[in-house]
């Protein structure tokens, strides 16, 4: 698992309200090298969030990203490099991702996350018109 | 030089998996119909929702390679032994993707959404009883509930959740899962469509379909909720055309709009 991909992941356990960052459980990181494409990392950093990706990059070993960043710092490539390398070249091959609010474990085996819920722990088909007017259409509306 | 795809041979597998069958191949060659669109397209986030054995991903990422550099896949399956075999499927060919165990894209909905250029889903769209739906292990793959519905109606507001305002959809869809009402359903979130590759074999009749944004299409249900009557039967003419091989969808659908 890139840290990209944890960038986008959060725990969607019942009843939690944001889940997001997954606290990061290191037992193996690898590293594997990427083709550097500056337009992907421009395009990239707004959706981020510049703060996790420094923690968990920290957490995987690699301390170089600045605390804070600003889009006017994609025009340094010694900048861009870093960000490349903490993006995309550190894997968490064997670990955990934990939910920040439960403190529940999703392993990470062979580089993959098991995101996969409980029965217990998936939220209630409660849904709105907004997030799944088709199974709202289809089931009526379930408040 | 033709497009590369992913070879049967180097195909992993297990016995919980489900193997590339008709489906998985007329995925495929929707994908390399409109190969030329993609690579146009320049996608930056490529995402299959139920990666299986990992045939589908592998052949999307062979086939943009060196032409869209730096594209970020991400394949998704409910099956753990799924995930797993994909991993080796893509090692084998040499691409990479980044693959989690989920149901859907449960975990990424909130941050990756308006996020995914292509989205790719060959979804179980058997109809069974409903009680089969998300069972453990192979059954995942093809159990669909009634109409084969099930989870596809649970994908739909997915897709149209992470998909880029320049976003694209490949599914696969049975004709009965009632294809042009799936089509109708999603033109009320302002998409159009269009079927990819309709194939027929002994046991099924397949249609690939696309999706993506269409500003006009807004424009016409905003429409549709004033002056019903035109545009609504425009729609209607319009998929209907699509759909030759199905004469009997109009009647059981027509009081979709």
């Amino acid at each position: 698992m890139r840290l990209f991909t944890h960038n986008m992941l959060s725990s969607n356990i019942k009843g939690v309200a944001n889940g997001f960052p997954l606290r990061i459980e290191v037992e193996q990181v690898l590293e594997k090298q990427v083709d550097f494409n500056p337009d992907f990392l421009k395009n990239l950093f707004p959706k981020l969030e510049w703060k996790a990706l420094v923690d968990a990059a920290r957490t995987m070993g690699y301390a170089e990203l600045p605390e804070e960043a600003d889009s006017l710092m994609l025009e340094s490539e010694e900048f861009l490099r870093k960000f490349h390398h903490a993006l995309l070249e550190l894997h968490l091959e064997e670990g955990a991702l934990v939910c920040p609010e439960t403190g529940r474990k999703f392993p990470v085996n062979k580089g993959i996350p098991n995101m996969l819920l409980h029965e217990d722990e998936v939220p209630d088909l409660a849904c709105n018109q907004v997030l799944c007017p088709t199974i709202c259409e289809r089931y009526g509306k379930v408040d | 030089m033709p497009p590369k795809t992913a070879q049967i041979r180097l195909v992993s597998s297990h016995r919980e998996v489900y193997e590339p069958c008709d489906d998985s191949f007329a995925l495929v060659d929707a994908l390399l119909a409109d190969r030329t669109n993609i690579v146009d397209h320049c996608p930056r986030l490529c995402l299959e929702v139920g990666c299986g054995s990992g045939y589908v991903i592998a052949s999307l990422a062979l086939m943009l390679g060196q032409e869209v550099p730096g594209v970020y896949y991400i394949a998704t399956d409910i099956n753990p032994h799924a995930v797993s075999v994909t991993r080796e499927t893509l090692d084998a060919h040499g691409v990479d993707a980044e693959l989690i165990c989920m149901d859907i894209a449960s975990g990424l909905e909130k941050r990756l959404a308006g996020m995914v250029d292509v989205m790719v889903v060959n979804p179980p769209y058997v109809p069974t009883p409903d009680d089969e739906v998300g069972r453990e292990g192979i059954a995942s793959a093809w159990a669909g509930g009634e109409n084969g519905r099930s989870v596809i109606d649970r994908i739909l507001p997915v897709a149209d959740r992470l998909l880029s305002d320049e976003g694209w959809l490949y599914m696969v869809t049975l004709t009965t899962n009632d294809p042009s009402q799936i089509c109708l359903l999603m033109r009320k979130k302002g998409y159009a469509s269009r079927i990819v590759v309709q194939r027929s074999t002994d046991e099924e009749s397949l249609h690939i379909i696309k999706f993506w944004r269409d500003s006009d299409i807004q424009l016409d249900t905003k429409e549709i909720i004033t002056t019903t009557k035109s545009v609504s039967a425009r729609v209607m003419d319009s998929l209907s055309s699509q759909f030759p091989q199905l004469p009997f969808w109009r009647s059981s659908n027509s009081n979709c709009l």
